[in-house]
């Protein structure tokens, strides 16, 4: 039934190798471009065949394991190459290739004329491959694989533009952030493998069977620090806070990079992570409440660093950020599908926006090429007026800023406020809960402000750049606006297989799809809840109705206040500026986090290797190498002189030493 | 008379050795060794084993020391009188005498095993000494005398190759 | 008749002979025909004993000795000659390469 899922990850990889090894010889674009979406596209038509024949299942049989071959087996380690067929990874499969497939089909149009046109479509290949065999993989090790495998991708994407050192040195960064995070994730795979093998002998890596044997572990304790580990994982992998700061960066890379790898897909791998794994985090409340804390300040944090940003993919990046934040403050207050469902919707709004900042960025740098200006193309000073030039990007954008917004109707609206709501009425955090709602109602108020001040500094008002160049900005060619429309299409609507029981009931009982879908992944999380739970969470209709009016009030605050800002009066920043110039640096410069971490982390380390290098190695470690090398060479040096090289002289010795023997035999 | 003839061919064994290693021309060297390879074929005839005598005569004293006055005369070195022949003459000798005199000890504290073997004068007399030996290579020492053909069909490849102009 | 020692102690000296000339000459041919007189001594030895002992073997042996005489003849007269034709000279104290 499932035979042919290997295909989905495979096919990527397929077209990475034709690409990668043949690449430079097929020179021809179109061909590349073809390979490389097609090969995606196979994945996306298999991924929906493997989620037709996963919902003919009944409900609680949604759970099948692929083996491919037995990957590594010692002893009682045992590590296949084997996929884990269920909702959750289903989804995330139908997510990754169907979104990778629109972004390949755009890039197709977006890279047109770039030097190393192969090379992006092989990295992007590569990648979906990694991705696809993160979120498919039935145990950690091969997730463990995939993970690697899209952190190198990201590393090589990021500085796709590698000889542009800012580009090369996002790339550095964005890798290094990674390791700290890998080491936190082996970590926790090495405590948690050995943990339940000493004590209960249980000695897997596996999915299914560490959901199985799940309760043999205690509340606490050891899970804590498990999971701790897998959590340091995923705020690498996700760009929380304290690892955060790479993602910015890595808008370096092409811009449908920036769409498919640090908005949709990747980024959100510690989310997937996290929900894959909910069995173990549900049993640490410590952890949990880190985990929602973290999401929640960032959330918060990344947003306020959004308002003030004038790069256009670098509000987009802190937009993820701040998202980001949402689903770990989903996944610490215990609702995992709030979570995932978040993830979806964001993955089709977040690349559409972004895709739509590549189609504006791709017009400004064409018409500033044209006019010889040296204005930067991503700055949002320069915009201003696009809606008439470019009226589909426009539209599709605006779609995805209100879907982003928490507009009611659309998609956004659905996951965040679902994951609001399960901040407040959790039964994890206790008092806690009020603190989590809080921060995440004003960061989706500041997410509503910052998205529409880029929509009316970007679309609205009169163009800021020269008359000369305003002539030759035009509508992206088709390639580009058709994954746009088809995005925008999904972040309306997108939201509706996951509407919240108080608004289905309205609607004559409309069930939660998303919900019932996901319900076996989450299963062994709710049978612990059910066995410990301690008191349960609040079910209050009305105060869900008033928190949802809050919120959706709260964005329209946020969407007021840009409109009365940027578009009614357009001094009032200005002078906001000149009135608190403190505070304005310190936002506009991110909090100077970057700073933060350069001197106390970064520069200590420097030091102190520089120290090993000059003080340690040189002399310490060359200096017994070489010595004990010199002490030889002075010793060979007195024996070399026996090495005359003339043959009656080795007679001589031989003969000598034959004559010694002998006559040592003799007289004993 | 026999033990006399011993000692005459002792002599000039000994003589012709000393001169072997002592003569300045190669080609006098040459011809003393010819002169010891007689001798030693003669001590061959006298042990009894004339066919090792008759091979002795063919093999050392003829073809080997005949490739050797060739390869002397085909060199033609010239005997430069200002030029040392010898060297360490003095810590040589001593380590020669060295030899000697611990073969000599071993000789005379070692007791020699009586006769063992089936092989007596008289038979090698009746039956012929070639044909015993024909017998001894062509049954028990078959494999090792085959081997020696491939010995020598290197040395002919090799020294082929050797003596080519361009190595 | 029985003379085994007599041929024991000619086959001493010869070999010391030969030893002395291998050390103490430099002509590279007249070693090799110390080495070959060395080799000599030896065979005379195996003779002796061979007909001391009524034992073929020792015979034998001096036969495959030849054999082996011969084939280091070949090989080590056209190892002079080669050498010779590199440094027209045959002095083993011009040989020196096989040093560091």
């Amino acid at each position: 039934m499932f035979d042919n899922v290997w295909l989905i990850p495979l096919l990527p990889f397929i077209g990475f190798l034709i690409n990668g090894l043949l690449g430079k010889r097929i020179k021809n674009e179109t061909v590349i471009g073809g390979i490389a979406s097609a090969m995606v596209l196979g994945s996306f038509i298999v991924s929906c065949l493997t989620l037709f024949n996963l919902l003919s299942l009944p409900g609680e049989e949604r759970q099948v394991e692929v083996k491919i071959f037995s990957w590594i087996t010692s002893g009682v380690f045992n590590a296949d190459v084997a996929f884990l067929i269920d909702p959750l990874s289903c989804l995330m499969i139908m997510v990754v290739s169907g979104v990778g497939f629109l972004i390949h089909l755009y890039s197709i149009g977006y890279m047109h004329g770039e030097e190393g046109y192969y090379r992006y479509f092989s990295y992007l290949n590569l990648f979906t491959f990694s991705m696809l065999l993160l979120v498919l993989g039935n145990n950690l090790l091969l997730m463990f694989v995939g993970w690697e495998g899209v952190g190198l991708c990201s590393y090589l994407l990021i500085g796709y533009y590698f000889h542009k050192k800012s580009a090369a040195d996002a790339g550095k960064k964005a890798f290094v952030m990674n390791r700290i995070g890998d080491f936190g994730f082996l970590l926790g795979i090495f405590t948690l493998f050995w943990y339940l093998g000493s004590s209960h002998n249980v000695w897997t890596i596996t999915f299914t069977e560490l959901a199985n044997n799940s309760h043999l572990l205690p509340t606490g304790g050891i899970v804590t620090v498990i999971t701790l580990c897998f959590f340091l994982g995923a705020t690498g992998k996700s760009a929380q806070i304290p690892l955060y700061t790479w993602l910015p960066d890595a808008m370096e890379g092409p811009t449908p990079v920036s769409a498919l790898i640090h908005a949709a897909t990747m980024v959100t791998a510690g989310v997937y992570m996290i929900a894959r794994m909910n069995y173990l985090f549900i049993r640490s409340p410590e952890t949990l409440a880190v985990i929602a804390v973290i999401g929640a300040c960032t959330a918060l944090f990344a947003a306020t660093i959004g308002t003030a940003q004038n790069d256009i993919k670098r509000v987009l990046a802190y937009s993820t950020v701040s998202q980001l934040g949402y689903m770990f403050l989903a996944m610490g207050v215990g609702a995992f599908g709030a979570g995932i469902f978040h993830l979806m919707t964001h993955a089709f709004f977040k690349a559409c926006l972004f895709l739509g900042s590549g189609a504006v960025i791709h017009s400004m740098h064409g018409a500033l090429h044209h006019a010889h200006s040296n204005d930067d193309a991503q700055d949002m000073r320069n915009m201003g007026g696009l809606r008439s030039k470019m009226p589909l990007t426009f539209i599709t954008f605006l779609l995805a800023t209100i879907a982003i917004s928490g507009i009611p109707g659309f998609s956004g609206f659905f996951s965040k406020d679902e994951i609001l709501w399960q901040a407040f009425s959790n039964p994890h955090h206790g008092s806690l809960n009020f603190l989590l709602w809080g921060m995440g109602a004003l960061a989706a108020g500041l997410t509503a402000f910052y998205m529409f001040r880029l929509v009316f500094m970007t679309f609205f008002g009169e163009c800021r750049i020269t008359p000369k160049a305003k002539d030759h900005l035009h509508e992206s060619p088709m390639i580009i606006v058709l994954p746009l429309i088809v995005l925008a299409g999904l972040s309306v609507v997108g939201g509706f297989i996951g509407i919240p029981k108080v608004i289905g009931d309205l609607f004559g009982g409309i069930p939660n799809y998303l919900e019932h879908y996901l319900d076996p992944v989450f299963k062994h999380s709710e049978e612990y809840m059910a066995h410990h739970g301690a008191h349960t969470g609040i079910h209050n209709i009305a105060l869900e109705w008033g928190l949802m009016g809050t919120s959706v009030l709260i964005a329209l605050i946020g969407i007021t206040v840009a409109y009365s800002l940027y578009v009614a009066n357009k001094g009032i920043p200005a002078r906001f500026v000149a009135a608190f110039p403190g505070l304005h640096r310190a936002v506009y410069n991110k909090w100077y986090i970057d700073e933060l971490y350069d001197n106390i982390i970064v520069n200590p380390c420097k030091a102190f290797s520089q120290f090993l290098w000059k003080g340690f190695d040189v002399i310490v470690i060359d200096g017994a190498v070489n010595g004990v090398a010199k002490t030889v060479m002075a010793c060979s040096g007195v024996f070399r002189l026996m090495q005359s090289g003339l043959i009656s002289n080795y007679a001589w010795s031989m003969a000598f030493g034959v004559v010694v023997m002998l006559s040592y035999f003799i007289l004993k | 008379m026999e033990t006399l003839f011993f000692l005459i061919i002792t002599l000039v064994a000994i003589v012709s050795a000393i001169l072997v290693i002592t003569c300045k021309n190669p080609i006098n060297s040459a011809l003393s060794l010819i002169m010891t390879f007689f001798c030693l074929a003669t001590y061959y005839v006298m042990l009894d084993a004339p066919f090792m005598a008759a091979v002795q005569v063919m093999v050392y004293a003829g073809a080997i020391m005949v490739l050797m006055v060739f390869t002397i005369m085909l060199l033609n070195i010239r005997v430069d009188a200002s030029k040392k022949h010898s060297h360490k003459l003095f810590l040589g000798s001593i380590i020669g005498f060295f030899t000697f005199f611990n073969i000599a000890f071993v000789l005379f504290k070692s007791h020699v095993a009586m006769p063992t073997g089936p092989y007596s004068v008289d038979m090698i007399k009746q039956i012929g000494h070639t044909e015993l030996i024909g017998k001894e290579i062509f049954t028990n020492f078959l494999l090792p005398f085959e081997i020696t053909s491939i010995l020598l069909l290197v040395a002919i490849v090799g020294a082929v190759i050797l003596a080519k102009k361009k190595i | 008749m029985e003379n085994l020692n007599g041929y024991l102690i000619v086959s001493a000296i010869l070999f010391s002979i030969g030893t002395i000339g291998v050390l103490t000459r430099k002509n590279a041919i007249v070693i090799f025909m110390c080495i070959e007189l060395m080799l000599n001594a030896v065979n005379l030895t195996f003779v002796a004993l061979s007909r001391h002992l009524g034992n073929l073997d020792g015979q034998i042996f001096v036969f495959f000795i030849m054999t082996v005489a011969a084939a280091e003849a070949a090989v080590g007269l056209a190892l002079i000659i080669a050498f010779f034709n590199n440094k027209e000279t045959i002095d083993v104290d011009d040989i020196n390469l096989m040093k560091w």
